[in-house]
């Protein structure tokens, strides 16, 4: 305790004196602050109660117009129109409930409707607007107009409403709208979103929200007591958002999705030389205006629960096996490998022993005598087993991982999956268990543990017939702001340059174009374009015992049909992915579905080079 | 040791009839005020509710009395030994808020405790004091201090400041470095070396403007220019004149405030909370709410000039310019005198961190206030 003792006991002097001006300056503060309180209060009390009263000072907000989404040609995909909200606030109306009568009269709208929107808008703050009807049609809004006086409290809010040009076409790559919600709200915050604003809620709506936006402008308003402007106090001008340019072919989109209507299904075309997005349709789809005009929650609750999942983009979120298509992966590692002699032949009975199973041919009875080349042609599952067995899962695995397979492409888009390929080592992580050989041929026929995306597909495409070269794909080309000037450039991105024998590409580009002249992809055959590709039958259940056709299974057990394909042959332009669930045999389902795109594709060329042609004499007038 | 707590609880014991029971009576009228003003500020007039948050603060009145008594509770002179480890452990939660922290209102002010969110930056407050109180307890130089011999306190006040900044809490940074200059003043700095020091204040205002951040910036800007932001902060300080002034003499009463309800003020029930007190009742309300406050430091000097060293002096003095900066700051800041800036009114304002860091501070003042008598 001693140690503790201070050693001064006669207080401190100093401090003492010092305290004596603090009474003062405690003084002159408090004296200082109550003047200010007489001046607000007793001064101009009376002021202030009439502001607080009489004239209400209210907050408008207008929302920046949101930025308008192009196509590759300057084809507009999305703009914005102004649109009316008819708004209430029920302070303002002396009886709220007879107010809602008359206007339920003059708008010829169903009274108790009207009321019940009150009703459950009752524990809002007072003086918040309730959005008795978003969008309403022109009669409606003059109506409103022409009986301001019988309306007290009624307002209208004028407000730029999403508006997709093509509907439900291109939905999955553009997203929809949607009020924010409160985790969005708590991250957004800072940014200046309140309650009640819309926000991207999927697409490139949500992943270029940031641009799309713009920033809100708005008006400090005197209203009366009837709730309308007495007048403007001060404005800010809001600033509309950013306009984005798309890689997407509107024309091309629209060729997609409608040969994809009636399917469940996908199909991707890409710029093999850039990794540009031309098109990307999922079917069913769905109406993105709807979710502007403000969705309802019956039209919610069909759409969330849909068997057949409209809201998932089927091109990034789908993780399907890719069957036969993967013997493109196989046919590489196998000459790059060296395990492979491209001119010595099998000989297919029809079935591969392994251990003491059979693994079996799609074809009952075999196909002969098969070499690597005749292999993808007629896509012999025996010669791919037994490569297979030669490769190991591990060699197969590092291939397939080149092409992009089992890893996201990174496109900007939400919630991109990454579907699977296993190795030993993910095998022994998964589940704890060695990887068995008769495993590996499974893998080998794209099926088992493998999964892929529709997008990563076309992408693998792109990058066979590039000669390697595996871009990232993008949807986005420019960033203008509204007086057209370029905010933000995008160029070709890179992720990793395959390094294959010349050898290696002229085989599997030979094989890929006899697949469609001479094997299982006849039906993508065109007049137009020379066409390379692949089909691909993946199975959805073990097939047990029995050969069973497709036709003879149920809708969801039926397999799903691939094509994986470019063209043209020589110096190739765009690769096309299409993906058919439950289509059954890939030849017959998906690979009409690619002759159908790339014949849009060449129509399109030549379209610009008419137009090129026409447009150079007028230029050359002009020098 | 068990002699050493023997000894204690007996001085304890013998301390029981010198309680301060004016400062802690004052304390508990604050409070109550505070919860009422709370009620009326959460209060629906449609559903007849007011929420969790008056119910709450009861909860932080238990906290706080907590912290009051454990204040008390030993001979201040502990604080001698106590004020580094003190200080150590704010400096470390500081840092810790910055890297974990719950972000609440877009800032990181809050470490969660499962039961309660800790802001760091209100228990700081207190460590300022007590490492000054600590620093000039000795007697000072017969000329009083130079600026040289600040370093020392700076060093150690500087990182809880930047800190604080950073996170960025500006109320609560100017705070910390108020009562910093306060202890240093009233530790014996001398005059002119004080003009100096506001002098190359006033030359690093353009630096400190760097590390706002652009609503900070904003409001000192729209104080300065209300018309500048009309619809952000300009707003708030236009609704809260608006809400005072319309309380006239007497104000509307309990639970009848109308600027209240039109949600005008993003923080009604915290930094906004004397806006709606005055709104409800009037000068009136507002004088004797002033003046119970003036009242309270006035008391706390009177401690200040009696306390037996200068140690119990400094610490005691601290304390009141904690609560006397606030409650200036707060005041000035809700009737459009200063710019926006969020210190909450003590005891009154909503907030668990705060108001047991000023009942600490109290516990700290009566704990010097029963002890003069003792030697």
């Amino acid at each position: 305790m001693a140690a503790l003792q201070i050693n001064k006991q006669d207080g401190a002097p100093e401090i003492r004196r010092r305290a004596n001006f603090l009474y003062v300056l405690l003084v002159i503060v408090f004296i200082g602050l109550t003047a200010r309180l007489v001046h607000l209060q007793l001064v101009h009390g009376e002021r202030y109660t009439f502001l607080s009263e009489n004239n209400r000072v209210r907050l408008k907000r207008v929302p920046g117009t949101r930025g308008m989404i192009y196509d590759r040609h300057g084809e507009l995909l999305v703009d914005s129109r102004p649109s009316f909200d008819l708004i209430f606030v029920p302070e303002d109306a002396k009886e709220p409930e007879q107010t809602l009568r008359v206007l339920a009269g003059r708008l010829a709208w169903d009274v108790d409707e009207l009321l019940q929107t009150y009703q459950d808008n009752k524990s809002r703050s007072a003086f918040d607007e309730i959005v008795l009807g978003r969008d309403i049609e022109w009669a409606a809004v003059v109506a409103v107009e022409a009986h301001q006086l019988d309306l007290p409290g009624v307002s209208l809010r004028v407000r730029p409403r999403r508006n997709y040009a093509d509907g439900p076409i291109a939905a999955h790559i553009l997203g929809y709208m949607g009020e924010i919600n409160q985790r969005q709200l708590k991250s957004y915050k800072e940014q200046g979103y309140l309650v009640g604003d819309e926000i991207g809620q999927s697409g490139l709506e949500r992943h270029w929200e940031e641009v799309l936006r713009g920033q809100h402008g708005g008006q400090q308003v005197e209203v009366d007591a009837l709730g309308r402007r007495v007048r403007v106090l001060h404005q800010v001008n809001d600033v509309p958002g950013y306009t984005v340019h798309l890689t997407l072919d509107r024309q091309m989109q629209q060729t997609a999705y409608e040969a994809l209507q009636g399917k469940e299904g996908t199909i991707v075309a890409i710029d093999v030389n850039s990794g540009a997005i031309l098109a990307l349709a999922s079917t069913p789809a769905f109406d993105p205006n709807v979710f502007a005009r403000g969705i309802k929650g019956s039209e919610w609750n069909a759409l969330i629960n849909d068997r057949l999942r409209p809201l998932s983009n089927r091109a990034t979120q789908g993780q399907f096996p890719p069957g036969s298509t993967f013997k493109i992966v196989m046919f590489i590692a196998g000459l790059e490998e060296g395990v492979v002699d491209p001119n010595s032949s099998i000989s297919d009975p029809g079935f591969y022993y392994f251990g003491n199973r059979a693994f079996r041919d799609w074809k009952q009875g075999g196909h002969g005598s098969v070499n690597l080349h005749h292999s993808l042609v007629i896509s012999c599952d025996t010669y791919y087993y037994q490569l297979g067995a030669k490769l190991g899962v591990d060699k197969i695995a590092k291939w397939a991982r080149a092409f992009g397979l089992g890893e996201k492409t990174g496109i900007a888009l939400d919630d991109e999956r990454s579907g699977l390929i296993p190795d030993t080592t993910w095998k022994q992580k998964r589940y704890r268990q060695p990887w068995y050989p008769g495993e590996t041929l499974s893998v080998a026929i794209g099926q088992g543990y493998v999964t892929v995306t529709p997008l990563q597909m076309a992408n693998m495409m792109a990058a066979v017939a590039n000669g390697g070269k595996l871009f990232q794909p993008r949807l986005v080309s420019k960033i203008e702001s509204v007086d057209g000037s370029t905010v933000r450039e995008f160029g070709p991105e890179l992720i990793r340059t395959i390094e294959m024998k010349p050898d290696t590409l002229n085989r599997v580009h030979n094989a890929l174009a006899d697949v469609v002249k001479a094997g299982t992809g006849g039906m993508a055959r065109s007049p137009l374009i020379e066409v390379a590709g692949k089909t691909g039958t993946a199975q959805v259940i073990e097939m047990k015992g029995a050969y069973l056709k497709s036709e003879h299974l149920s809708r969801f057990t039926r397999d799903h049909a691939w094509f994986v394909s470019y063209a043209p042959v020589q110096s190739p332009q765009v690769a096309v992915a299409v993906l058919i669930e439950h289509g059954g045999h890939g030849g017959d389902a998906a690979a009409p579905m690619a002759k159908k795109v790339f014949e849009k594709f060449v129509e399109l060329q030549k379209q610009a080079t008419e137009k090129q042609h026409v447009q150079a004499p007028g230029e050359n007038r002009a020098d | 040791m068990c002699r050493r707590r023997e000894k204690i609880v007996q001085i304890d014991r013998r301390l029981i009839s010198h309680f301060d029971w004016t400062l802690f009576l004052l304390v508990l009228s604050f409070v109550a005020i505070g919860i009422t003003t709370i009620y009326s500020a959460n209060y629906n007039l449609a559903t007849g509710h007011a929420g969790a948050l008056p119910m709450r603060q009861f909860t932080w009145l238990g906290l706080g009395l907590i912290a009051m008594f454990v204040a008390i509770s030993f001979d201040y002179h502990y604080i001698d030994r106590l004020a580094y480890p003190f200080y150590g452990v704010m400096l470390l939660l500081l840092v810790l808020v910055d890297i974990i922290g719950h972000s609440g209102g877009g800032s990181q002010r809050w470490i969660n405790l499962g039961f309660f969110r800790l802001q760091p930056s209100e228990p700081a407050k207190l460590a300022i004091v007590l490492v000054m109180a600590k620093y000039f307890q000795s007697d000072e130089p017969a000329k009083g201090y130079y600026l040289r011999d600040l370093w020392v306190p700076f060093a150690i006040v500087a990182p809880l400041i930047f800190l604080t900044l950073i996170q960025p809490d500006l109320g609560t940074a100017i705070i910390l470095g108020i009562v910093f200059i306060s202890m240093v003043l009233m530790g014996g700095l001398r005059l002119r070396s004080f003009a100096y020091l506001v002098g190359a204040g006033i030359a690093f205002l353009p630096i400190g403007w760097q590390f706002l951040k652009t609503y900070q910036r904003n409001r000192i800007l729209t104080f300065l220019d209300p018309d500048r932001d009309p619809l952000g902060a300009g707003y708030h300080v236009i609704q809260s004149q608006i809400a005072v002034g319309s309380g006239k003499l007497f104000g509307k009463g309990w639970l009848h405030g109308t600027q209240n309800r039109l949600n005008f003020l993003p923080e009604q029930h915290t930094d906004f909370i004397f806006a709606v007190f005055s709104e409800e009742w009037g000068f009136v309300g507002c004088a004797v709410l002033l003046l119970l406050f003036v009242m309270m430091i006035a008391y706390c000097l009177r401690v200040v000039q009696r306390a037996k060293d200068r140690f119990g002096a400094l610490l005691v003095f601290g304390m009141l310019s904690i609560i006397f900066w606030h409650v200036t700051i707060n005041v000035s800041m809700v009737t459009g005198l200063m710019p926006v800036v969020g210190v909450p009114l003590p005891m009154v304002s909503y907030g668990g961190s705060a108001l047991a860091t000023i009942m600490f501070a109290v516990g700290v003042i009566i704990n010097v206030s029963m002890r003069r008598y003792v030697f």
